[in-house]
């Protein structure tokens, strides 16, 4: 099984040590994973801001780069989503695509392929869980709280296996934080209002870290909580489930 | 420049104002997230509710792709019933035929219950300025008539008020008691003025939740059973219904009339379902006004035609998030949240294209919608129409082709994210300026010095 890395550009850039922990945990489980060089941006910030076309070009490099693997995985819900669903439509008329059956979130990967059930590494901390939109949505990682199914979490499911953690959920459990790419500088006033409602509830959980499955959530919340002067910590899933490895 | 100045809309900047009242907004976004929450128990309380979601979808689709023989049915049913039936083609033509059925009866005062339709054609302005006296009867709708303003939720629609607003307002309207501001005598007050009006109006209009085309039925929900009074103490009674409410019979609406109250307040049902079919015997014909007012031309927009399975039930606007820390008053259309940005577009591109920025894609609309109307994919598709429209930001196209250019080309981007961390040198006072607009609200983020694909090499070492 092959698997190609997917680091998105603001993770690259901001958040590479999540991209490190989504490496060390795919190669720690004996996996055969490739990084293919020069990879940059999936074109969902210009797509969601209301230019999809400018997305195309991008669609067809991810394409090119992607198309040998198995699978693609990346740590990031709302990207993986947006070339999930997106990309077919995209390239309408060029080729038919390929990568949108092949890309999963590193967690969707780890639960429902790997399907991984032993302890990974040791975080004796309370954290609360940031189920971010498309993950539940999109991707289906969790049951979306508005719908009337059995419930399920699989970011929860993996997250228990960490040795030591106290896994928490915030009251309004899927409730948007506000960043909305593009969104958060033109709705700067309510993004932020929404951001901060989202981190107090999370703090009241007594959870001293905030996880979530995509760092664009966790930037928007961090930048706010520093403004704020909030003591709450920000890691990606993945990072909690490297942690010690 | 100031950044605020060139990317915020007439939405962002009504929000920043609605924001202000930081008690008024936590009230605000508490209220509604507690009425998503009796939702959520009464959907959790039924197995079926996501195959009635599903049911429902799949009726309303059935039912707009069908719409002409639908409509064909209920109007041959309704007129077989002995009921008049009338076709308006736009806002104009429902007031003029509204206006010459009152003018036919020599109508002075007229009660109505709610109707978002009559609010969408403007109809009590046009009749007043014919001298006919029209006279809300919904609790809601009274109480912003007398204010003189508009709904700011369509199910809910004097919601931003509480209960010192009323009773200012009714002292100074209906004659209450000075500083008595009990809800209870509130409405008791309202409803002895109601009572009032009641009786001696002259016609009584209903809008309509559902028109069934089997039976030619016009069936209405309310929880105050103003529409029952509005229609059996007047001798002539008008519905007016938009075309899209038509369903095909009394099945479907066993599955509508399930979700509507549930979804929509968190009631297992409205107080009242009313079923009007005719006029009583000593009364006039019921008259029914079928309006379109661009309803027949969205259905043939295929990215937009599912606005209109719409059951008006405001669990949109309840669970969007945006919506609840922004208020009604903040869109620019007459119908607020999710489904108001679509509608509002489907209307007027030009004057609506600053409510779908108002949007963080987090699908929680669709998701709690009961007819799965696709609210946030749709906003999505709205916004890669702004360029064509020539309603999109120019400096945020600058943006996305900036961007796009970058992401294109490996070199460039890997030169950017090289020099990345030089932005942590630059001093905070700069970086955190009216020229950065995500420092209005953030602290910079820290870019370390090596990003990913650097980092890599080693790791594959």
């Amino acid at each position: 099984m092959k698997i190609g890395l997917f680091i998105p550009c603001y993770v690259d850039v901001v958040y590479p040590q999540v991209g490190v922990a989504t490496y060390k945990l795919l190669k720690h489980l004996g996996l055969d994973v490739t990084y293919p060089l020069n990879q940059t941006c999936c074109g969902q910030p210009m797509a969601n801001a209301g230019f999809e076309k400018q997305a195309i070009p991008l669609a067809e490099k991810f394409e090119d780069k992607f198309k040998e693997f198995d699978y693609v995985v990346a740590p990031s819900v709302s990207c993986t989503a947006f070339i999930k669903i997106n990309y077919p439509r995209l390239l309408e008329g060029k080729h038919e695509c390929i990568t949108s059956s092949k890309i999963m979130d590193v967690i969707e990967f780890l639960h429902d392929v790997i399907k991984v059930d032993h302890p990974l590494g040791t975080f004796p901390h309370k954290v609360s869980l940031h189920n971010s939109c498309h993950g539940v949505r999109e991707l289906g990682l969790s049951s979306p709280s508005e719908e009337h199914v059995t419930p399920f979490n699989k970011i929860k499911d993996l997250l228990n296996l960490v040795e030591g953690i106290q896994v928490l959920e915030p009251e309004r459990p899927d409730e948007c934080c506000g960043f909305g790419g593009m969104f958060s500088v033109e709705e700067t006033v309510v993004s932020a209002q929404m951001g901060l409602d989202k981190i107090q509830r999370h703090m009241k959980t007594g959870a001293r870290f905030i996880t979530g499955p995509d760092c664009s959530c966790l930037m928007h919340m961090s930048g706010i909580a520093k403004k704020q002067g909030l003591n709450v910590e920000f890691k990606h899933v993945v990072e909690i489930l490297a942690a010690g490895l | 420049m100031k950044s605020e100045k060139v990317m915020s809309t007439g939405h962002s900047k009504a929000a920043k104002e609605f924001l202000k009242n930081q008690t008024y907004a936590k009230w605000h976004d508490a209220t509604f997230w507690a009425v998503r929450s009796k939702r959520d128990n009464m959907a959790y309380g039924l197995d079926e509710w996501e195959q009635l979601r599903e049911k429902a979808s799949q009726i309303k689709r059935h039912t707009i792709t069908h719409l002409d023989e639908y409509l064909d049915l209920f109007a041959t049913n309704a007129e077989k019933n002995g009921c008049i039936v009338h076709w308006a083609k736009d806002a104009n033509e429902f007031n003029e035929i509204v206006y010459g059925i009152l003018k036919n009866h020599n109508v002075k005062k007229m009660v109505k219950s709610k109707s978002m339709l009559t609010e969408e054609c403007e109809m009590n302005p046009y009749l007043e300025a014919h001298g006919i006296e029209v006279v809300e009867t919904d609790l809601g709708e009274r109480i912003i008539q007398l204010k003189g303003q508009k709904p700011s939720h369509i199910v809910m629609p004097a919601i931003h008020l509480n209960h010192d607003d009323v009773g200012e307002l009714f002292e100074e309207k209906l004659g209450s008691e000075k500083g008595n501001h009990d809800p209870t005598y509130l409405t008791y007050v309202a409803r002895l003025s109601l009572r009032n009006e009641f009786l001696t109006a002259d016609a009584g209009m209903t809008g309509g939740n559902f028109g069934i085309a089997e039976t030619g039925d016009i069936v209405v929900c309310t929880n105050e059973g103003n529409a029952d009074m509005s229609t059996s103490c007047p001798k002539l009674h008008i519905a007016a219904i938009g075309l899209e409410k038509i369903i095909p019979n009394y099945d479907c609406l066993a599955v509508f009339q399930r979700m509507l109250c549930r979804a929509g307040t968190g009631q297992p049902t409205t107080t009242f379902t009313s079923h009007f079919r005719k006029a009583r015997p000593t009364a006039h014909p019921m008259h029914i006004v079928l309006v379109d007012n661009g309803r027949s031309e969205w259905i043939g927009n295929p990215e937009h035609w599912e606005a209109l399975k719409c059951i008006r039930c405001g669990s949109c606007m309840n669970t969007c998030p945006v919506y609840r820390r922004s208020g009604g008053y903040s869109y620019s259309y007459f119908i607020p949240g999710p489904i108001g940005i679509n509608l509002g577009m489907l209307r007027d591109t030009q004057a609506h294209s600053g409510n779908v920025s108002a949007c963080t894609l987090c699908l929680s609309c669709q998701t709690v919608c009961p007819v799965k109307v696709n609210l946030g994919d749709q906003i999505y598709q709205w916004r890669q129409q702004l360029d064509e429209f020539g309603t999109a930001n120019p400096q945020k196209k600058l943006m996305c082709k900036g961007m796009s250019a970058v992401y294109g080309n490996e070199g460039i981007y890997n030169l950017g994210t090289a020099l990345a961390h030089w932005a942590n040198l630059i001093p905070s006072p700069l970086m955190n300026c009216g020229l950065n607009p995500w420092a209005e609200g953030h602290k910079m983020m820290e870019f370390p010095k090596k990003p990913f694909h650097k980092l890599i090499k080693d790791l594959e070492k």
